[in-house]
């Protein structure tokens, strides 16, 4: 199953991420079955499916939380994790090539995992301070203006657990936006959250797309897909079953299994965002 | 039949007002424990300071004896130099227990197993023995010319034989503490880390190390104040510790109780500085989080001993 991106003919940007193919197992479960994508630079796109099958694992292998067992997963044009060496094998990468390739990768996770023996604005400076060795001074500056635009500058000084839920999960985009990733993968970044709580996350997520950041997200969250995807897909049994513009996955199901999915969340959440 | 009151009778019923405006409950239990506390207790420290047999003056005239304060000062000496080398001993193994290198998580597997497995007495008189075994310790290239040689009893004497008997067996127990405490900070901390680009090396001086500190403190105080106790072991290889030195001078005028009442003082004190100490640690390494209750000497002690730029903590 090859996927179309929902881009306009001519462009010859080079896709952000691709996957041929993936497959991965823990132990004797296959979690991934082959899975084919490609997200282009810019584009939006969303994971959805039944838990189980295998959104979150896909996501975790794009910046090597996990590791692929055949296949080909690249980004930005290169594998990721492994680099080909001279008689064309691949070869894995040492600690510090790995560090480097993530990052250029941002990861928003479903339980914020913000450190928390640090400030909010200490969480967004450790990295481009400590990893990309800015001065701390501007990093502070730009830390703060990264919190001001997730709607925190007045809680730069908070630590996490002083935090709701929502306001941790805004400001862990902070922290990924500091690194200027080219990608940021979002692993149900609501949730963890109290239903109050959805609506400012997926607010500062949404003004992240119309800015034009390349992003991956597995979410639940069928309206906001349909709202802000440029791409969804949907998987089930750790295959891709259907991708394509919302208005087509959403609103038009193909597949059988992705329109009984789609009816069995709206069954749940029938007042969906 | 169930009877219900009417409205009227519930809304006329007295209402609270503010603290100090209900009868307390009477904890009789509390009143009876502290009776039979006051009387057992009291009557017994009344024995113990009217008793012509305790001899206070005797306890009084040794607590400032100048052997006794060798003692202490060797125990105190022992305790920290042991405690270093098991904190230093026990990163090091704890570290490699949770390497990714199998030769070094093997190696600090049957190092802990030996150390662990005899008792501290064999290990310190192994120390001390050494040089029957190797009487000359030598740098040498393999197959090559001997750089230095020197004499093992003049490289490790008494006190460094007690050193590294203590401070090697307190590693290995200090290598688990380490351990377990590393493997209690969330692993979702590790992976933000890893997903912002930061290193092993990194990650763990930066984010695990410092979350981790709140479950190692209290274990390595336990430890801190069991090797002040313990050292008295040295006895064996003939350092006079502080009840070693207690031991020798009752063993002449035969004051046995009031002497080991002046060790006793000096362990007290100790323990106590250490206690201080730990909760100081404690506080520090709490940023962020809820503070645990537990001997939290410095609240009891009023802001005397408060430091004075306290770390923030998280009031719930």
């Amino acid at each position: 199953m090859t996927v179309q991106p929902s881009f306009e003919a001519g462009t010859t940007l080079a896709p952000m991420v691709v996957a041929r193919g993936v497959e991965k197992s823990f132990g004797a479960v296959r979690v991934l079955r082959g899975i084919d994508l490609d997200v282009m630079p810019g584009q939006v796109v969303c994971l959805i499916g039944p838990s189980g099958s295998g959104k979150t694992t896909f996501l975790r292998c794009i910046n090597l939380l996990e590791k692929i067992d055949r296949g080909l997963l690249a980004v930005d044009g290169r594998h990721i994790g492994y680099r080909v060496g001279r008689d064309g094998r691949l070869c894995e990468m040492t600690e510090r090539e790995i560090c480097r390739q993530r990052r250029d990768i941002g990861m928003v996770f479903q339980r914020f995992n913000l450190f928390q023996h640090m400030t909010a604005l200490e969480n967004v400076i450790e990295g481009p301070v400590g990893v990309l060795g800015e001065n701390r001074r501007e990093a502070t500056a730009r830390a703060r203006e990264l919190l001001k635009r997730v709607g925190l500058e007045h809680k730069a000084d908070s630590f996490p657990a002083e935090l709701s839920g929502g306001q941790q999960q805004r400001v862990a985009i902070a922290r990924a936006l500091a690194m200027r990733p080219k990608l940021i993968l979002f692993d149900e970044p609501t949730s963890a959250l109290d239903p109050e709580l959805v609506g400012e996350v997926l607010d500062v997520m949404r003004t992240l797309a119309h800015s034009g950041m390349t992003m991956v997200i597995v979410t639940h969250e069928i309206a906001f897909a349909r709202d802000i995807a440029d791409l969804v897909v949907f998987m089930d049994e750790g295959q891709v079953v259907e991708s394509g513009p919302p208005a087509e996955v959403l609103a038009n199901p193909r597949q059988e299994r992705t329109r009984k999915f789609l009816l069995s969340v709206r069954g749940e959440d029938g007042h969906a965002r | 039949m169930t009877h219900r009151p009417d409205l009227e009778a519930i809304a006329a019923l007295p209402r609270l007002d503010g603290p100090g405006s209900v009868v307390p409950i009477r904890h009789y239990g509390r009143w009876a424990s502290a009776v039979l506390v006051a009387f057992l207790g009291g009557g017994y420290l009344y024995l113990l300071a009217t008793s012509d047999n305790m001899r206070w003056d005797v306890t009084y005239d040794y607590l400032f004896h100048p052997a006794v304060m060798s003692g202490l000062w060797l125990t105190i000496q022992l305790t920290v130099a042991s405690m270093a080398l098991a904190i230093v001993s026990g990163a090091m193994l704890g570290f490699m227990r949770l390497s990714q290198n199998p030769v070094l998580r093997s190696v600090s597997w049957w190092v802990i197993w030996f150390l662990r497995g005899t008792p501290l007495l064999v290990q310190l008189l192994f120390w001390y023995f050494l040089a029957s075994l190797f009487p000359f310790l030598s740098l040498t290239i393999p197959f090559g010319p001997t750089l230095f040689s020197v004499d093992t009893n003049s490289l490790i004497n008494q006190f460094g034989a007690a050193v590294l008997g203590l401070g090697l067996n307190e590693g290995a127990y200090m290598a688990e503490i380490y351990r377990a405490g590393i493997l209690s900070v969330d692993k979702g901390q590790t992976e933000a880390a890893q997903s912002v680009g930061m290193s092993r090396a990194r990650l763990m001086r930066r984010i695990v190390m410092p979350q981790a500190m709140r479950f190692i403190i209290p274990p390595t105080g336990n430890a801190t104040i069991s090797m002040l106790k313990t050292t008295s072991v040295v006895l064996i290889i003939g350092l006079p510790d502080l009840l070693t030195s207690v031991q020798l001078i009752y063993a002449r005028n035969f004051q046995q109780i009031p002497l080991l009442a002046v060790a006793c003082f000096w362990y007290l004190v100790c323990t106590t500085a250490l206690t201080i100490v730990q909760s100081r640690l404690e506080r520090h390494y709490s940023r962020g989080s809820r503070v645990e209750g537990g001997l939290d000497l410095v609240s009891l002690l009023g802001p005397l001993l408060r430091p004075r730029r306290a770390s923030r903590e998280v009031r719930p």
